[in-house]
Formats: C-alpha cells, sequence, structure tokens
C-alpha cells in the first residue's frame, strides 16, 4: 500500500487506577469526589490503541496518527506530559468532560464531529481506533456510535492484532467468548477497531519524540472546541461504592499439608 | 358507536402496556444460555413480550422456546447471519428492532451483540445501556443497574427515551425452562449494503491449551510472583506451569492472570508459555463469573479488588502477611509458598 493509513484514535482520560474513587451528586449529575484533582491516565485500552495505531504507521508507509481526546482541556495539557512521549501523534482536542457518568451518544457525536473536522480527510484511509471501553463508563458503547456517525459500515471489537496486506486489505482477531479469537478479514478502509490489549508493550519515553509531539498539543489545545457532554438522557437514581469488606481469616504458620487439604476440602465443598 | 368506559379502558391499559422484546442469537445452531437467562429477564417485567432470533437455525430455536409467552416471534436467518460480523449483524437487529417496535429490549451482553446492537441502537434512534445486572419495572418505569469505573461505582439508572435497548450480563438470571412447540415465527427480511468483511473463522486454542473456561466453576489466579527468583534463589518457571496446569486439569478450574503476569510475555521476558492477555482479569482484563477463587502469588489491587468482583468466595495464597490488598477482599488468605501448596493440592486432587 503505497498512499498509508490516515488513523484516527479515539481516547481520553480516565482517573489513576490506584487512585481511591468516591462517588459525588454535583449539579450536573453524578461526578467524582475532587474529580478535578484526581490524577489521571491515558485510558489503558485506548492507550493500547494508539501504540498499535504508532506501530501500523510505521508499518504502512505514508500513513499519520491523529488522537482525538475529549477531556477538559487543563487535564489533557496535563495528561500530554507523558502520553507525548510514547508515540508521534497530531493532538485534536475536545473540550468537555471527561466523566465516566456521561452519555455515550453525546461523546460519540462529539468525536464524530471532531473526526469530520480534519483537514484532508480522506475517508477510503480512514482507519479509526479507540479502546474496546473505557475504564470509566466501561460500555463498549462509544466506538459503534462513532463508527455509525461517519458512515462506516466494517467494525471491529476487542480487537487484538491486525495485519495488513500489500493490497490493503487487513486481518483482523477479535476477542470473543472462552478465550477465543473471531478471524476475519476486511478488504479496506475505512473501518473503526475498538481494541483490547493488543500484543505490544507500553513504549519507553522518548523525549524527542516528546518535543516534537509538544508543538502540536499546545495549539491543539487552545484550538480545543468546547463540547457539552452531560449524563443526557440517563436519570441516576443511586450512584455508590457497596460495602464489600469481608473479614479476611489470615492463615499463618500452618503446614503445607494442613492448607492443602483445606483448599482441597473448600474445592470439593 | 361512542366509545363505552370499558373500552377507555381497555384502551388506555392497551396504550401503557410496554411491548418487551427479547432480542436473542443462536450459537451453534441452538440458543446459547445467555438467550435463556436474557427470556427470564424480560418474562419478569410486565408487558407484552415479543422475541426475536437471528443467526442460523433461528425459526427452529423459536420453536425450542414456543412455550414463553412471546405473543409473536420473529426471526432473520439465513448464510449471511451464520457467524457473527458488524454489517450483517447490526442489518439483522435493525430489521428486527424495526419489526418487534418493543419500548424495552433486553439482549444478552455477548460478544456478537456487544459489537453490533449499539449500532443498531443508533439505526433505529434507540438508547443502549450495556452490562446491565439488575432490572425492575414497576409502573411502566424501567430501572437499571450496572457497574461504573470498572466495577468500583454500582448504578441505578433510567431513561425515558424509547426504545431503550439493555444488554444483560450472563449469570444474573436463571435461564428460562419452557416447553418446546411451534412458535409460528415471521421471517424478517433483512436489506444488506456491501460486505467488505469476509469471517475466515474461529480461532481456538488447541483443546489442551484452552485455559480460559468461563462456565468452570473455580478461577485460578497466577501473579508474577511464580515468575521471580524462589527460596532458591533460582527460577522456577517450568515447574510453576506444570504446577498450573496440572491444577486447571485437577481442578477444572479456568485460569487469570494478573497484568504484571502478562506483560511480561509482551516485554520479552521468559514467563509462562500458555499465558496471554486472554488470561488476564481486572482493570484491562475481563471480570469473570466464578463461584470459587483462588488467587496466587498475586500482590495488587487487580486480582483482588477489580477482577474479583464476581467470584463469590475467594481465597489467596501468598508469602505477605500484611498484603493490603487481599485483606478485605478475600475470605481466606493463606501465607506458605504456593509452589509447595499447589503441589500438594494437586497430589490431593489426583
Amino acid at each position: 500500500m503505497s498512499t498509508g493509513f490516515q488513523i484516527v484514535v479515539c481516547g481520553s482520560l480516565v482517573p489513576d487506577p490506584l487512585q481511591t474513587l468516591e462517588p459525588v451528586t454535583t449539579p450536573q449529575g453524578p461526578g467524582l469526589k475532587n474529580e478535578t484533582m484526581l490524577p489521571s491516565v491515558l485510558d489503558p485500552w485506548s492507550a493500547h490503541a494508539l501504540f498499535e495505531a504508532a506501530h501500523l504507521a510505521k508499518q504502512v508507509a505514508g500513513s499519520k496518527v491523529w488522537l482525538v481526546s475529549l477531556g477538559p482541556k487543563a487535564k489533557l495539557q496535563q495528561l500530554m506530559m507523558t502520553v507525548a512521549q510514547k508515540v508521534p501523534f497530531e493532538l485534536v482536542a475536545v473540550d468537555g468532560s471527561a466523566s465516566g457518568f456521561t452519555d455515550a451518544h453525546l461523546v460519540a457525536a462529539a468525536l464524530a464531529d471532531a473526526i469530520l473536522a480534519l483537514p484532508g480527510l480522506d475517508k477510503s484511509k480512514l482507519l479509526v481506533f479507540g479502546g474496546c471501553a473505557s475504564a470509566s463508563r466501561d460500555a463498549s458503547v462509544t466506538m459503534q456510535l462513532v463508527c455509525e456517525r461517519l458512515g462506516i459500515s466494517e467494525f471491529f471489537a476487542g480487537v487484538d492484532e491486525i495485519t495488513v496486506a500489500a493490497d490493503g486489505s487487513f486481518r483482523v482477531l477479535e476477542r470473543i467468548e472462552g478465550g477465543q479469537y473471531l478471524d476475519s478479514t476486511c478488504a479496506s478502509a475505512p473501518a473503526v477497531l475498538a481494541w483490547a490489549t493488543g500484543n505490544l508493550p507500553e513504549p519507553p519515553n522518548n523525549p524527542q519524540i516528546g518535543m516534537l509531539n509538544m508543538r502540536g498539543v499546545m495549539p491543539a489545545l487552545q484550538k480545543a472546541k468546547p463540547a457539552a457532554i452531560g449524563v443526557g438522557g440517563l436519570a441516576y437514581e443511586k450512584v455508590e461504592i457497596p460495602a464489600q469488606k469481608r473479614a479476611t481469616r489470615i492463615v499463618k504458620d500452618a503446614s503445607t499439608d494442613d492448607i492443602a487439604k483445606e483448599i482441597v476440602e473448600w474445592l470439593k465443598a | 358507536m361512542a366509545e363505552g368506559l370499558t373500552d377507555i379502558r381497555t384502551r388506555e391499559r392497551k396504550e401503557t402496556i410496554m411491548k418487551i422484546l427479547a432480542l436473542l442469537h443462536t450459537e451453534n445452531n441452538t440458543l446459547p444460555k445467555a438467550a435463556f437467562e436474557v427470556l427470564t429477564a424480560a418474562k419478569r417485567l410486565d408487558g407484552e413480550l415479543i422475541v426475536a432470533i437471528l443467526g442460523s437455525q433461528a425459526a427452529a430455536a423459536a420453536n425450542s422456546i414456543a412455550g414463553c409467552g412471546a405473543l409473536k416471534f420473529l426471526t432473520v436467518e439465513g448464510a449471511a447471519f451464520e457467524k457473527p460480523r458488524y454489517a450483517t449483524d447490526a442489518a439483522a437487529a435493525t430489521a428486527l428492532l424495526q419489526a418487534a417496535a418493543a419500548d424495552i429490549v433486553l439482549a444478552p451482553n455477548t460478544s456478537r451483540f456487544a459489537r453490533a446492537l449499539p449500532g443498531a441502537a443508533y439505526r433505529v434512534g434507540a438508547h443502549i445501556d450495556t452490562h446491565i445486572i439488575a432490572i425492575t419495572a414497576q409502573d411502566g418505569a424501567v430501572k437499571a443497574q450496572r457497574w461504573f469505573y470498572r466495577q468500583r461505582i454500582l448504578s441505578t439508572f433510567s431513561r425515558a427515551a424509547r426504545p431503550w435497548i439493555l444488554l444483560v450480563e450472563g449469570g444474573i438470571n436463571a435461564p428460562f425452562e419452557g416447553t418446546a412447540g411451534s412458535a409460528n415465527a415471521e421471517a424478517v427480511a433483512v436489506t444488506l449494503g456491501d460486505q467488505r468483511t469476509t469471517i475466515n473463522g474461529i480461532k481456538a486454542p488447541a483443546a489442551d491449551a484452552q485455559t480460559i473456561r468461563p462456565d468452570a466453576e473455580i478461577l485460578f489466579v497466577a501473579g508474577a510472583g511464580w515468575t521471580k527468583k524462589q527460596k532458591d534463589g533460582q527460577y522456577h518457571i517450568g515447574k510453576a506451569g506444570s504446577l498450573i496446569q496440572g491444577f486447571l486439569t485437577m481442578a477444572k478450574a479456568s485460569l487469570g492472570s494478573s497484568k504484571s503476569l502478562v506483560d511480561l510475555k509482551s516485554e520479552g521476558q521468559e514467563t509462562l508459555s500458555f499465558m496471554s492477555h486472554m488470561n488476564q482479569v481486572g482493570q484491562t482484563g475481563s471480570t469473570p463469573r466464578h463461584q470459587k477463587g483462588l488467587s496466587t502469588c498475586c500482590h495488587g489491587e487487580e486480582p483482588h479488588a477489580v477482577g474479583w468482583r464476581f467470584i463469590t468466595e475467594r481465597r489467596a495464597l501468598n508469602l505477605d502477611a500484611n498484603c493490603g490488598w487481599a485483606q478485605g477482599k478475600a475470605d481466606v488468605v493463606y501465607i506458605a509458598d504456593a509452589f509447595e501448596v499447589v503441589a500438594k493440592i494437586n497430589a490431593l486432587l489426583g
């Protein structure tokens, strides 16, 4: 393939998984306590999608990667300090809530609008990547809605692998039940791929890539269009962290035989 | 003739009765367990039930649940719908949704429907929510429950807009048991556009390498500790592998992994050969449902909290009595060498 792909990755920020989350009620609907102060990371599945996009762009000459990110501008700026050092991309920022309680339909509309507004967009070369779910809303819905809004008919969910052939067709492995893959071949772009973990490790920080990316990040953040993202038609009645504390029994100083016997009795019960 | 009071009441009742669609698909020419579970959930809602089925042998599948009390059965079947594929499944689901014109749609949260139904929802102007773990309805008000932030925050919510599609998680409802018969299913026509995707098939691990067993009673989670230096200062990754595989075989267990363990493989380090990202439970992994879970050599939130949310009985085996992640999350924590204990367990199970 000589002309390359236009690879657009949709991905935003989520609270660092190690943070304790506490739901609160805000005028806009449910939110998280100290949400603006919580350290954030790039959504893990979106991060895998971004790394796979960069890997694919390297393999297929003439390809380019955009990262379309919907989140509060100030937090996106913080996030880019780390993400921008990983792989080369051009940021397209959309200024709006990244809360997990927002409606996926509104999020998809904002993302699709941002993609359609990309200068020089050529749908015949377009591959839209994203996570198969977010670590915030965790709905596995947004990318399909983006797909439909872009008028794309080919969608793949839980993707772990893409292999591009010389004619521009590509083979995709999608996760399905029982540790199996659905193996399919798509004749050509455009397509939307919602990634699972893929097979690539997280790239190490590269300050040179960081400097290159950051040249475009600040202008992108300044140009970020505001998007009114809220709970939409969702009416939340209750949002809570259920009490899950268990009375843990610690078994110390027991012999291997006794422990094994107890576990086997429990397994067989 | 003027409308009588009884007629008015009948009409008003009809106008307020919810139309509920149980949207199902076949798997290997029959309905999977998840479909029967959704049928149970749909029957529990107060309304008129319609059943729609897509996939191979859909009409025969409708006959197998003819006694479920549905007012009508709709089906889409044919060569194009035998295998899961977004373009064809979304088109079929769209046709079925339009034909049923239901208020509430319940469907199983299988990989096939999780892939296709959000697109179909968009096409018919419906709203969709997924990973639903509970549904209640009272006087036409339907409420659903699901987790947010990867099983950390639980929410009950509703939508006024209709149609509303709810993908229901497996293992929540008892499978419907009813009589077979003649469903007289109505075949729904589907208009298909260009198809650019060809399904090559299912890629499954070899039978003896299949470690993910969703229907197993026990989940065995291995952590990175199995690949660290042991008491003698040496690595024993080969032995770890045979102990774990031995346990899986004898206990008929499913295998989960911590993120740190599966990441070793992508980082090029030596690790357990049969372990992949597919086994990972937790933040970027799965959240499987099993009755019992035994975590070994794990230290971190993912196996103990996020990945274990739906494990009913939890026990852990590690060397750290003060492991903060296991405290309060596991029922029992054994402080012992996993290599020794699992070897002994395998001997007892054998």
